[in-house]
């Protein structure tokens, strides 16, 4: 069968806490052995002397829009975005048309990721059916055909008692629930974070209370039912401070944070470029900097990109009409590694672990590891070479980043899934 | 010297030496009213389009009026934003509007940011007739120029905007117009009613009407919507009345000679009684006339105009 040999690259594996210059074998699709000077005939052979090889990333909130909204992207794209961004295993929101809030939609995802797809698609069901917050989603089939999570994303169940009865009954699947963390009374229709930018723009604010506030109930709730809550994209520093107590106390709470969150304020809006239109919406430096404490603090366990494609013209359009969300998946390495990694501010160990290893064990997934044994998901990082986002040349339908043009480094140059390169320098092998 | 950037969105992004260009412009242009001929060829050619999304009859008129006194060639589209959602993007139809030869699109819509998304999409120059909450520059430039005409000067006087500042876009151009002049802004009205973290914008914020009233110069009285109310902002609008109505007890607090105005449509009986609202302080109509005058500058140092003074 096939062999993948990479040749003298840095393996960093915050699973196996390592970090050391070795060569690195594949076989049938699993990694085979981690030594210094392998040689093996029978296998492609790749030098990947000065290059970085780390777990493949795990982006555990991301919205692939299959079925229902194609023209915002596909399983197919979505996936080769992914594979292009360094993500060999992604977990799609069910916010699809319809909802996936039920076995079959569950299964549909699953077909058309093993038929269309690159990488590692796990799907996350509804909590309530169509969304709607009104009677539960059959939580327990979905789990028994691949659901790893469930979650009304966009569309945060309102009713604090359907959110008690949703967290109990989850407890039968041993999932967490994935929050999206908003009153929307509180938002109100708010367009961006309430404070100096929305006040001078002329744009209704959505204040951090409306964030916070659920996240404050929701924490309550998993006190009092003992469910597995994951709160997706905190965005501000009292939240974390809420989460980070909540974990004191031990609670089985996760969190995670977008790259977006932690790299941009509110003041990117200044132009009305609705490529900054996001939910929860851009905060400020304060709030930065609290994430980036909890991040590095383990208060936030992870990063997610919550990946959200939209057409050209969702987005060229008055900004209070315009669709939430970044085109994220091939951007979040190298926006993290130049901003976070380049900085100082976090290990390029931390980074993987934050990117790969850590989503992988809250999701229960099987990746994020180079362990011997493991699935051959893995990347290939150059640290050096330095290039500009170009929006058009994405993979991703979704053309919406706000990052177009930045110059990065800490771009992924290989990407392999189960043994197989998927993409080498940029691109998609197929 | 003409404005600098293509589109006039708000007075923000003008310099002092701008904005007091078009208001010194607007002199001349106020005199060119008087006359019996009220017409000069300054804009002969040039196509003028408004295109308002929300209506409002007298700022449409007064650009229509000020691009005629300047022979400019003036169009008028009407449209609505439930339309544009479903049907033609705004972009689109701004430029339906250049390939039929327009030289300066007139904006009015009721989503901040529009008339910044419609001039990224066109050539022709862009003015901002008011957009949402964000801006109306050229009611803050009419504003301005009626109180350097009341009292010669803008520099070193307070200003005090009262009312529903949350939603005005009047209240957001004065603040920066008025404090890039030199003036001191200071906004009074109830705390639902204010924006979040706008003394960094340089203007003081009052809950007290009195306080606010305080020596000031100039009071800019804003308009109450009644549907703040429904929307449960405040009580009731005799509340709402008892606390910030503009009445001429209140009014001495402010200095003798304070200069009322309001950017009209008034409503007389809630925030502006009419013994305030008829009394020679009050700037009503001349703001009317003002509001041509400045757009004639506007729309004559926007198509390349000269220095005139």
């Amino acid at each position: 069968m096939s062999k993948l040999l990479l040749k003298g690259g840095r393996i960093v594996d915050p699973a196996q806490t390592i970090d050391i210059i070795a060569d690195l074998l594949v076989e049938d699709g699993k990694i085979v052995a981690i030594a210094e000077a392998i040689t093996d005939d029978g296998a492609v052979q790749k030098d990947v002397t000065g290059m970085i090889v780390a777990p493949g990333l795990v982006d555990i909130h991301c919205h692939l829009r299959e079925p229902g909204q194609e023209r915002k992207e596909t399983i197919a794209t979505g996936t080769r975005a992914a594979a292009a961004g360094g993500f060999t295993t992604v977990m799609p929101m069910p916010n699809t048309s319809p909802v996936a809030d039920n076995p079959a939609a569950i299964m549909y995802v699953k077909d058309r990721a093993k038929d269309t797809g690159v990488v590692h698609v796990y799907p996350i069901g509804a909590i309530t059916k169509g969304s709607n917050g009104k009677e539960l989603a059959e939580m327990s089939a979905m789990a028994d055909v691949g659901a790893r999570a469930f979650s009304d994303d966009g569309r945060p169940v309102a009713s604090s008692r359907m959110m008690r009865l949703a967290m109990e009954y989850s407890l039968i699947t041993k999932l967490p629930l994935i929050a999206h963390e908003e009153d929307l009374v509180l938002v109100d229709e708010g367009d961006m974070n309430e404070g100096y930018m929305s006040t001078v723009l002329g744009l209704k604010g959505n204040p951090k209370a409306a964030e916070e506030t659920m996240i404050a109930r929701d924490i309550i709730l998993a006190r009092l039912t003992g469910a597995r809550l994951h709160v997706a994209h905190v965005s501000t520093k009292h939240g974390v401070a809420m989460i980070r107590g909540a974990k004191a106390e031990g609670l089985k709470i996760t969190a995670e944070v977008t790259p977006h969150h932690l790299t941009l304020t509110e003041e990117a809006v200044k132009n009305y470029d609705t490529n900054t239109k996001v939910n929860p919406p851009l905060r400020t430096t304060e709030d930065i900097e609290a994430l980036l404490q909890a991040l590095i603090d383990g208060t936030i366990d992870c990063v997610a990109t919550d990946h959200a494609p939209h057409t050209i013209e969702d987005k060229v359009i008055e900004y209070h009409f315009a669709a939430n969300g970044i085109s994220g998946f091939e951007t979040a390495l190298p926006l993290l590694y130049t901003r976070l990694v380049q900085t100082g501010k976090l290990t390029l160990s931390q980074l993987i672990d934050k990117l790969s290893t850590a989503p992988a064990r809250i999701m229960n997934l099987p990746a994020g590891s180079l362990a011997v044994g493991a699935n051959a998901d893995i990347i290939v990082i150059d640290p050096k070479g330095e290039k500009a986002v170009d929006r058009n040349a994405f993979y991703s339908k979704g053309k919406n980043t706000p990052f177009d043009g930045e110059i990065l480094t800490g771009w992924p140059v290989l990407t392999v899934v189960d043994g197989v390169i998927v993409m080498e320098n940029g691109e998609i092998k197929e | 010297m003409a404005i600098r950037t293509k589109d006039l969105i708000d007075l923000e992004f003008l310099s002092a030496a701008e904005i007091q260009e078009i208001l010194n412009t607007a002199k001349p242009m106020k005199e060119v009213m008087g006359r019996d001929i009220k017409t000069v060829p300054a804009l002969r050619g040039k196509t003028v389009a408004t295109l308002f999304y929300e209506n409002s009859t007298r700022t449409r008129l007064s650009f229509e009026l000020a691009a005629k006194y300047l022979s400019a060639g003036t169009c008028n589209i009407s449209a609505s934003v439930s339309s544009v959602k479903k049907g033609e993007s705004l972009q689109d139809t701004g430029r339906t509007l250049e390939a039929m030869g327009t030289d300066i699109i007139v904006i009015r819509h009721n989503m901040s940011g529009a008339p910044k998304l419609l001039g990224e999409g066109v050539k022709a120059r862009v003015i901002n007739a008011g957009d949402g909450t964000h801006a109306h520059p050229t009611q803050a430039l009419l504003d301005m120029f009626t109180i350097e005409e009341r009292k010669g000067h803008i520099e070193g006087l307070t200003v005090t905007i009262l009312g529903d500042i949350l939603h005005s876009r009047v209240a957001r151009s004065n603040i920066w117009g008025l404090t890039k002049l030199g003036a001191h802004v200071r906004l009074c009205g109830p705390p639902t009613l204010m924006p979040k973290e706008v003394e960094k914008m340089g203007a003081e914020v009052f809950y007290d009407i009195d306080e606010a009233l305080n020596g000031a110069d100039v009071v800019n009285v804003l308009r109450i919507q009644l549907e703040r109310q429904e929307k449960g902002m405040f009580p009731t609008i005799e509340e709402y009345a008892k606390n910030y109505a503009m009445t001429e007890e209140r009014l001495k607090r402010a200095k003798k000679d304070v200069l009322v105005q309001h950017p009209g449509p008034m409503n007389r009986s809630i925030e502006i009684p009419t013994a305030v609202a008829d009394s020679a302080q009050c700037s009503v109509e001349e703001q009317v006339t003002n509001g041509v005058a400045c757009r004639m500058a506007l729309l004559y140092l926007m198509c390349g105009g000269e220095t005139l003074v």
